[in-house]
């Protein structure tokens, strides 16, 4: 009997060689940016993911310390884990795309101000993780940085847009969004799918390792408990 | 008077406390003093560059201050576990907060009052405007909020020292964007028009932080 898990990871590595072979082979070459506009299939779908990683890590907080259950807390935690890993990907991913075509890897726009500092604040996150305390008193301060990142959020955006606009674009930006091409349009649906499965795949491998610490610990104890009696 | 007396109680403690050794504000001061000191080496400064360089050396001072500073107030409590004792005490979680907010505000704000006369002299930079106070203690608000959560948080960690400047500086990272702009509006010659934006951001993150800190702040220090 082949497990979910299993079948899960074997679709999800199908998906991904179907959509390594649509970004490199079967989507046309963009016009005006050429070959490195493919880099868009990754640098999109990772970036939207980052962000639902973090209002994810924020829902996961609110639950925990709202009932106090510690599933929500290993929830918010694999959450944070995957979605420091999908901003790393989207911040690498942007500044391979913006070296050829903005001419720089990187550039203080809004956009990218606030994909790094938010990185950084779950950066910092997952530091407190390894440096509070085991147990509920670590997860509860865990727990308040996931919600404070969630609501400084819109105000870093906010606060990034107005500084920038104050000041003179540095480099020319790509411009508005044209359309994309119908091919282009699928392959990054398709690519879309991918990381969304991929991220989710990795979120429930990361939820199992805090579910299985979390009984690792409490075994430990029931032990000494039964040794010391 | 009844709701705002155990802010006042604890805010109180601090300052007296702060008034008998003049640990916190003198530190402050040093500190950010040197931090100005160092900028001026590292940066080569023009009169050209002067109004644009300058506002963030003196805020890049004072958070790496105001780091220090609530650190400092919270490892106070934490030696011979006062913290413990705090805790204990019939206050809720939000005047324990609003106290220690204010009297790390209060600390940040004297040493400011030196430093920012100071900074305009050192550089040269005109600030000594009505506009400087109203940008100072907005900002000084912002920064006394969000430190006092995450010392609290930090106190209770392996390796606090740092612990909080790396939760603290992403956070108030819109207040410093803010607080940099709004004094180079104001070095600029700019008067009130110009600030309005950057006043408004201050403000809302003024009242995100201290609401949400003392929301928090129960779940930072439960026992």
């Amino acid at each position: 009997m082949i497990s979910l898990r299993t079948t899960w990871l074997a679709a999800n590595a199908v998906l991904m060689a179907v959509s390594l072979w649509m970004i490199f082979l079967w989507a046309p070459t963009d016009a005006n940016l050429g070959t490195v506009q493919r880099a868009l299939y990754f640098h999109v779908p990772v970036s939207i993911i980052a962000i639902c990683a973090i209002i994810l890590v924020a829902i996961g907080s609110v639950v925990f310390l709202a009932t106090g259950r510690q599933k929500w807390d290993w929830f918010a935690y694999a959450s944070a884990e995957t979605g420091v890993l999908m901003g790393g990907l989207a911040l690498v991913t942007g500044a391979i795309w913006g070296r050829p075509i903005w001419n720089v890897w990187w550039t203080w726009d809004a956009k990218l101000t606030t994909t790094l500092i938010l990185w950084f604040i779950f950066v910092g996150y997952l530091m407190l993780r390894a440096y509070a305390p085991p147990g509920a008193q670590g997860a509860r301060l865990a727990a308040v940085v996931g919600i404070i990142g969630a609501i400084d959020a819109p105000i870093i955006y906010y606060a990034a847009d107005l500084w920038r606009t104050t000041h003179p674009q540095r480099v020319a930006g790509p411009g508005a969004e044209g359309s994309l091409e119908s091919e282009m349009a699928l392959t990054l649906v398709v690519s879309m799918i991918t990381v969304a499965s991929t991220y989710a795949y990795v979120l429930l491998e990361r939820y199992r390792v805090r579910r299985s610490e979390a009984e690792l610990i409490e075994l430990s104890q029931k032990v000494r408990a039964t040794v010391a009696a | 008077m009844s709701a705002l007396g155990p802010v006042w109680a604890i805010a109180r403690k601090d300052i007296v406390l702060e008034l008998r050794n003049r640990e916190i504000v003198v530190s402050l001061l040093v500190f950010s003093m040197l931090v100005l000191i160092v900028f001026n080496f590292a940066v080569e400064l023009t009169t050209v560059n002067l109004a644009v360089v300058g506002p963030g050396i003196l805020w890049v001072a004072i958070a790496f201050a105001g780091v220090l500073g609530v650190n400092r107030t919270f490892v106070l409590e934490k030696e011979r576990d006062a913290l413990d004792g705090l805790m204990l005490a019939p206050v809720s979680r939000d005047a324990m907060f609003l106290g220690k907010a204010l009297g790390s505000f209060l600390f940040m704000l004297v040493a400011e009052a030196v430093l920012i006369p100071v900074f305009a002299a050192l550089f040269d930079v005109s600030l000594m405007r009505g506009e400087t106070v109203v940008v100072a203690l907005l900002a000084t608000s912002g920064f006394a909020g969000a430190g006092t959560v995450f010392a609290a948080m930090a106190v209770n960690t392996r390796s606090r020292e740092i612990m909080l400047p790396v939760l603290f500086l992403p956070v108030v990272s819109p207040l410093l964007i803010a607080a940099v702009e709004a004094t180079a509006v104001i070095a600029d010659g700019g008067g009130w028009g110009g600030l309005g934006a950057w006043l408004q951001l201050l403000g809302v993150f003024d009242v995100l932080f201290v609401a949400g800190g003392a929301i928090l702040f129960h779940y930072v220090l439960e026992d």
